[in-house]
């Protein structure tokens, strides 16, 4: 029970001990994300394969982080503050995994292209990716200085990487039209920059987890963000 | 839930010049458990004792305010104890069963309050022993020492025994801090099954009691009632913090 003093020590320890893998795990998805990407500009093989390779890390960080997560609930039945902040880091570590399976989707894809001359320079995808990682690297700061405020700015973030999403689809879909034969590429890319996209409402779940966590209030991503116009399909 | 069964107001209540209540404000929900949470000496102990006038008993205690049952204030000089006392029964801490047979213990009551048919009575020693899950287990040694049962047994024949008398409320005052595990749980389950009967008021100091059985919790500190809320939020949001850092054990 998380009411005696003794019980409160070890649970602020292992609290930290979570906190410090779950921000491990926050920076291992950062680096799959810009791997890839760095990996996909520099048509680096050997660096894609590393980010693939990567995952398994990822993956099991998640499960221990699970693992820890439930322990402590076992152990000290925590209430209030303390379980929400578990509950958030459990949900955390699911999005932030995904984070990372994203990242390596983006190397799988890229692989694929690179026995061929890009059909475009790459300016939009690598900024999207470095757009991606600033919001990580926001909403990890958010966690760790329990900042409402902050995990906001970076659900507003999001607005940005939708459009150039929708911006790529549209560039893509232009180039797939002028030459049939871009159309293999040009998918590719799409998929990539779908993979992005789907990164950042990751991401933008990772805020709401923070919001709650530290406020006990659901909110909603959306509602930090400029109003809908809209799907962009 | 609708309905309000215990309502008080502005009571204060003073053991000599020990003020170890002040100004409580609350409303205790019929057909509900509410769970009256604290450190040891906030006054959750002494507020449970107010709402059957316990209190009474105990040499300069003084009380003032006003603690309505079902609209009508029991702190009125009218008020008729034994009747108020069998609308609104207590369990202890300890399982105190009389030293005589589990059958006595339970007909006790309703015998004092004038019952002396022997079927009704076997009746009501039945029905109050199935509503406190201990018939199954005793029905063959109704007429045996109640004291020669185990401390999980005594408690619910506790249970029995308070509502043999066909109490509107129920009070309970730690009832498992004496029991192990398995008798917790049962009593547990019990509390939870009594609610569709009863207005039960719990004081606990197993946070996770409070927050498995109880629809509303009240915190006390220091003779305050500093938060009231729903369970669950209790638990997961609690508006103050004080009842944060308690019941995260920051403190107390």
């Amino acid at each position: 029970m998380a009411n005696s003093l003794t019980g409160r020590k070890e649970f602020d320890e292992s609290l930290l001990r979570i906190e410090q893998n779950l921000l491990k795990l926050g920076s291992l998805a950062e680096e799959a994300i810009s791997g890839a990407i760095w990996a996909l500009q520099k048509q680096d093989d050997a660096l894609a394969l590393k980010v693939i390779e990567g995952d398994d890390v990822l993956d099991d960080l998640t499960q221990e982080i699970n693992e820890q997560a439930l322990m402590m609930i076992a152990r000290f039945q925590p209430v209030a503050l303390d379980l929400r902040t578990i509950s958030s880091i459990l949900h955390m570590s699911t999005d932030l995994e995904r984070i990372g399976d994203l990242g390596s989707g983006v190397a799988k894809v890229a692989r694929k292209i690179f026995h061929e001359p890009l059909i475009k320079p790459l300016i939009d995808i690598p900024r999207m990716g470095e757009r991606i990682r600033e919001m990580v690297d926001g909403a990890l700061k958010a966690f760790m200085n329990r900042d409402c405020a902050l995990a906001r700015e970076v659900c507003a973030m999001d607005d940005e990487v939708d459009d150039l999403d929708r911006q790529i689809f549209r560039e893509l879909l232009m180039l797939m039209m002028q030459n049939p034969r871009n159309i293999e590429q040009a998918t590719h890319l799409i998929l990539i920059s779908r993979n992005l996209e789907r990164a950042g409402d990751h991401v933008t779940n990772l805020c709401e987890h923070i919001v709650y966590m530290t406020t006990g209030t659901f909110i909603k991503a959306g509602d930090f963000r400029r109003p809908h116009e809209g799907k962009n399909e | 839930m609708e309905k309000d069964k215990f309502s008080v107001r502005d009571l204060d209540l003073y053991y000599g010049s020990n003020h170890a209540l002040k100004k409580i404000n609350l409303q205790i929900p019929e057909r509900a458990v509410t769970a009256l949470i604290g450190p040891s000496g906030c006054g959750k102990s002494s507020f449970l004792r107010c709402l059957n006038r316990m209190n009474d008993f105990i040499p300069g205690c003084s009380v003032s305010g006003k603690v309505e049952l079902d609209g009508s204030d029991i702190y009125d000089a009218n008020t008729d104890l034994i009747n108020l006392r069998r609308r609104v029964g207590m369990v202890f801490q300890r399982p105190n069963p009389f030293p005589m047979s589990i059958f006595d213990n339970v007909a006790y009551g309703p015998r004092l309050h004038g019952d002396r048919d022997r079927n009704t009575l076997r009746d009501i020693v039945e029905e109050s022993l199935r509503v406190s899950a201990l018939w199954g287990e005793v029905r063959d040694i109704l007429h045996t020492p109640a004291l020669a049962l185990s401390g999980g047994q005594q408690q619910r024949l506790c249970i029995a025994r308070a509502v043999a008398v066909q109490p509107e409320v129920l009070l309970m005052d730690e009832p498992t801090s004496a029991l192990d595990p398995m008798a917790t749980a049962r009593i547990e389950e019990l509390v939870r099954e009594l609610r569709t009967r009863y207005t039960v008021v719990i004081v606990t100091h197993n946070m996770q009691q409070a927050a498995r059985i109880s629809d509303t919790t009240d915190f006390f500190l220091s003779g305050e009632m500093v938060e009231s809320g729903p369970t669950q939020q209790m638990f997961t949001s609690p508006r103050d913090k004080r009842t944060e850092d308690y019941i995260t054990g920051r403190f107390g």
